[in-house]
């Protein structure tokens, strides 16, 4: 029977109706009295050296409050890396400085060199065009392996290469892994792009910040997904603030993906200016600014191996990537192609020896960084894309060479430094093989032939470690903050709940899922619960929202407070009802003593704890607790999706006929808010597998630089989706046994959309072995008929 | 972007008036221009609007049959209003964009501009249309000429544009994933004296006529007709979104599907 409140209930998105009725309050909703306007003005070339910039006219142009260079912050630290990867010899990997406007060289298209700061953003612009750049364009690197040879063009002049780091993962010994290859009965080698995304949240990054005088404090208003990470960031490593003067803001965030968890230069910018120029100081991304600025997604270039032994076990898997890291080391840049990415390679199997090779590039374009999913796609994609290729070699069914392989014994130590604490992958697989009617399938292949249409089914299964934490294990891998998080749990007197939680909601429904697992816990109804989030003034520190970490991590710090709130109440229950506090129970809101029928009401009992008349004299006034709460481990969620598509065999178009995801994300709280979670995931998966292109030139000209020339998923792309999510191994580790549904879909789905157009084509009488993502009309064409 | 006059005039006349301001611009829909305007990537000193213009609103069907469209009809009404007169062109309308485009956007502005893989081009040159401005009547085959270049003089406008109604027609349009602009569109019409296959998007010189496809289909009209028939991929557009070779293969497969559909 499915609640109808609590834990498992579909409660209705209570935030949906500020955010439909035109209600939400957007950063750029935000304008403080007496504020000015930044315009950055950009690089329009990929690579150059700075000689000169003439600012004196722009200085003098109606409205112009200041104009800042470089060199207004040679005394300011650049914008900082998260997470140090220690290369596979044992060296730092080589960091380059990250100045907030270009110093010396532009990097990128996008790059920005002056800011004008005007009394509006038109006399900005204005200003803007009266600036005399003088830059020596150079030599643009763009391929990355042309700038891993040696006598490339250097992005950063002071690095001995473009490499930023060249680093390895699982079986060290190369001649182990060759004598596994050399002894395979059959080994299968897959190249592999997994193209370059731009997020492209509906909101463009905006950023507001004011400066009082009189108290010496900074307001940011900006749109993030970890307020207290982009406090800790700007004031201790790059504007050297005191944190108890700053305060954080992230108000209603209109989508992030990822790209809005990174401490961007124009918000330190603007946190700067405002107090240089002693006015607030607002800057509003145009899309084409988010286009070339707003850090981008995936990007890698692999050769991945599979051997196989003679019954077709999975014996070594061996991959090569290159992975591009752009201009700059974004915040969590070096992480991706990393622990994010090499760990996953195992994905649901149990393939003994396992080594994977990454080397991360410089080059003269936006700088990339975690994307929805962010290292899992990428190993997924790859491992899934080698498995299809292999079962089609051998003539053997791709499911039933993956439930071979699978992974049944838990916990499982994967050869790449994980321990996978539960799961089910038979159990989940034959949950996706009835979802999505796996034996129609040749019924529904020959009514599309019947329509001269080629029709295939891709398959494939996916892993993710999720709840991004544990920090001491992280801390080991080379991150440079904590990944717990927190919460702190305000009752009122009248017994409703502010809940302040470090997670961080832009899109997730935080709002209405949280206070389902409070008022589960006490049993009072939801309503009498409210989130709090995305302030510093306001939320204990907590490190946001990302990596699918909310409900496991930040959750599990919201249960643990919750529980030391239920414990104090029972102590004061226990003084009203004249009872021992160990035979006090809770229920329905209601505090009874076990056996009897006296009870004492939720709302009796906090407003005790604030009005303590008749008060237990040990117990402290008042009801309000925090935890802080550090995993055990990561979380695992994995599944399996199937795909089915048509192929027009006249023009190469591809359209999606049916997508069945079938999931385990261990507990579920709302199960309406998971299958809007894996909807979406799944849309920005198709959209990566048909249509999203950030493609550059050989100049570093962004190509895809709009929405005329970078294709989104319309709602006509994608089907009516199927969800199954009744396949659930609980997480072992936290208290509410879930493990995270955000990034699910945008990993699984791709190369379940690659491998039912390969299934489409080669069920057709066409040998493709592989088409490149995006697999746009053209491209599909061009391999049919290659 | 940077400051201009703006003028809504109520005539014809007045527009002309207005437009002949140095750098005066007209303005249609807005749905190309506004863009370019806030990217700064044009300055005219003055907006002259169409919109004000209640003559050159609506969907009429002359005495001799032809369909007349004022140049600053919104695609919506296109859509709506030639559905029974028209449709075909009707058609094409409503594949325009989306809502807010189709709302906004008119005839006028988009025949004016003769952006290479725009719809109406097709449509007004496959139909064999008439131009109508202010000062005279341009044939549609001597209307475009290249992309983003017409006959028109500067401050000249499009009143209205005059469409014979064929047999039969149909536009064929196979979408750019990104923009929704037509990757490539054919717009094919039948009529008692002859074929015309109109092509959009896929040339560098924009809109154009397949004479050697009307020249098959006239002798016999049937999808086959095309079946040996390759244009020469060499002048085609080659981006992101497609080759030479796929636009021309593209250019085959929409015009075969613009017969069966005419059949």
């Amino acid at each position: 029977m499915p609640k109808d409140s609590g834990i498992g209930a579909s409660s209705k998105r209570r935030e949906d109706v500020r955010f439909l009725t035109g209600a939400g309050n957007y950063t750029d909703d935000i304008n403080v009295r007496g504020q000015a306007y930044v315009y950055f003005l950009r690089s329009d070339i990929a690579h150059g050296r700075i000689n000169s910039v003439d600012t004196s006219t722009a200085e003098g142009m109606p409205g112009v409050v200041r104009v800042f260079t470089g060199k207004d912050f040679e005394g300011v630290g650049g914008m900082p890396c998260g997470w140090e990867v220690t290369d596979k010899h044992g060296a730092p990997m080589q960091e380059p400085p990250h100045p907030i406007l270009a110093q010396g060289k532009v990097r990128h298209v996008g790059d920005p060199i002056v800011a004008v700061v005007a009394d509006s953003l038109e006399q900005a612009r204005d200003a803007a065009e009266a600036i005399d750049l003088d830059i020596e364009e150079l030599p643009a690197v763009i391929d990355m392996k042309s700038a891993a040879q040696e006598g490339a063009t250097l992005v950063h002049d002071d690095l001995k290469n473009n490499i930023c780091y060249d680093w390895q993962l699982g079986e060290a010994d190369d001649a182990k892994v060759n004598d596994v290859f050399a002894n395979a009965a059959h080994v299968t080698t897959l190249d592999l792009v997994n193209n370059r995304l731009v997020a492209n949240p509906m909101e463009p990054r905006v950023a507001v910040a004011e400066y009082s005088r009189g108290t010496d404090e900074y307001t940011l208003y900006t749109t993030s997904q970890n307020p207290h990470v982009i406090r800790l960031l700007m004031c201790a490593f790059v504007l050297g603030l005191p944190e108890h003067k700053v305060r954080v803001v992230a108000p209603d965030v209109g989508g992030g993906f990822g790209t809005k968890i990174f401490h961007y230069a124009e918000e330190a910018f603007c946190t700067f200016a405002a107090k240089a120029c002693n006015r607030p100081v607002k800057w509003t991304a145009s899309r084409s600014e988010a286009f070339m600025s707003d850090a981008q997604g995936r990007d890698h270039v692999s050769t991945i191996e599979l051997a196989l032994d003679a019954d077709n076990n999975f014996i070594g898997l061996r991959t090569n990537t290159y992975a591009n890291l752009g201009a700059y080391l974004s915040t969590f840049s070096s992480s991706v192609p990393t622990w994010l990415h090499g760990t996953l390679m195992a994905g649901n199997y149990k393939t003994p020896v396992i080594q994977v090779n990454v080397k991360a590039m410089f080059t003269n374009t936006v700088p990339v960084d975690a994307y929805r999913g962010a290292g899992r796609p990428e190993a997924t994609f790859q491992l899934e894309r080698v498995i299809d290729k292999a079962a089609r070699e051998l003539g053997v069914d791709p499911i039933a060479l993956r439930r071979q392989n699978f992974v049944t014994q838990f916990p499982y130590d994967t050869p790449v430094a994980l321990t996978y604490d539960t799961g089910d992958y038979n159990g989940t697989m034959d949950k996706l093989e009835a979802a999505a009617d796996l034996a129609g399938f040749a019924a529904r292949r020959a009514q599309s032939e019947a329509k001269g249409k080629l029709r295939g089914l891709g398959v494939n299964c996916y892993i993710e470690a999720c709840g991004i934490a544990p920090s001491n294990i992280v801390g080991m891998l080379g991150a440079r903050a904590g990944l717990y998080d927190a919460a702190t749990v305000r009752v009122n007197a009248t017994g409703s709940i502010s809940v302040m939680v470090g997670a961080h909601s832009h899109g997730q429904g935080h709002e209405t899922a949280f206070p389902q697992v409070v008022a589960d816990m006490i049993g009072i109804d939801e309503s009498m619960v409210e989130i709090v989030h995305g302030d510093t003034s306001k939320i204990p520190f907590g490190m946001g929202t990302y990596g699918s970490r909310s409900l496991a991590v930040c959750g599990s710090a919201m249960v643990k407070a919750t529980e030391k709130v239920i414990d104090k109440a029972k102590k004061i229950a226990a003084h009203l009802l004249e009872a021992s506090e160990a035979d006090i129970e809770l229920k329905d809101g209601q505090f009874s003593v076990a056996g009897t029928d006296k009870s004492v009401a939720w709302g009796d009992v906090t407003l005790t704890a604030y009005v303590p008349h008749n008060y237990p004299l040990e117990v402290e006034p008042g009801l309000e607790e925090t935890a802080f709460y550090d995993p055990a481990n990561f979380t695992f969620p994995a599944g399996a999706y199937a795909c089915e598509v048509e192929v027009d065999p006249d023009t190469g178009q591809v359209t999606i006929e049916k997508f069945t995801a079938a999931d385990d994300f261990g507990n579920i709280v709302n199960p309406m808010i998971v299958d809007g979670q894996v909807h979406g995931g799944i849309g920005q998966g198709i959209g990566q597998a048909l249509l999203e292109n950030c493609a550059y030139d050989e100049n570093g000209q962004l190509l895809s630089a709009s929405f005329m020339d970078y294709a989104m998923p319309r709602a006509d792309d994608v089907p009516f989706y199927g969800v199954d999510h009744s396949s659930q191994t609980p997480c072992t580790h936290n208290p509410l046994g879930v493990k995270g549904c955000g990034e699910a879909g945008a990993i699984g789905s791709p190369p379940a959309v690659v491998n039912a157009v390969l299934d489409a084509l080669n069920s057709g009488g066409r040998a493709v072995d592989h088409i490149d993502m995006p697999m746009s009309p053209s491209r599909v064409w061009t391999a049919m008929h290659g | 972007m940077y400051n201009f006059e703006f003028e809504k005039p109520s005539t014809i006349a007045d527009a002309v008036a207005a437009l002949a301001t140095e750098d005066a611009q007209a303005l249609g829909g807005g749905q190309t221009l506004i863009p370019t305007l806030k990217q700064r990537l044009a300055a005219p000193s003055k907006l002259v609007s169409m919109g004000g213009i209640a003559e050159m609103q609506g969907v009429c069907v002359d005495d001799d049959g032809s369909v007349s469209v004022g140049g600053a009809t919104p695609h919506v009404a296109v859509a709506r209003d030639a559905a029974g007169s028209y449709p075909a062109l009707a058609a094409l309308a409503g594949q325009i964009g989306d809502p807010a485009v189709r709302n906004r956007g008119t005839i006028g502005g988009s025949v004016a501009n003769n952006d290479p893989a725009a719809c109406y081009p097709a449509g007004v040159l496959g139909s064999g249309a008439t131009v109508v401005t202010n000062a005279r009547q341009i044939a549609a085959d001597d209307f475009f000429q290249g992309m983003f270049t017409t006959a028109l003089d500067e401050g000249e406008i499009i009143t209205s544009i005059r469409f014979p109604v064929p047999q039969a027609a149909s536009y064929q349009k196979f979408l750019q994933p990104a923009s929704r602009f037509a990757l490539v569109g054919v717009y094919l019409a039948r009529f008692t004296d002859g074929v015309r296959v109109a092509v959009t998007g896929a040339s560098e010189d924009g809109v154009f006529r397949w004479s050697e496809a009307e020249q098959a289909l006239n002798k016999e009209f049937r999808p086959d007709a095309l079946m040996d028939l390759r244009i020469n991929p060499a002048n085609m557009i080659a981006d992101l979104h497609g080759s030479k070779e796929y636009r021309a293969h593209l250019v085959s497969v929409m015009t075969k599907r613009a017969v069966e559909a005419c059949m």
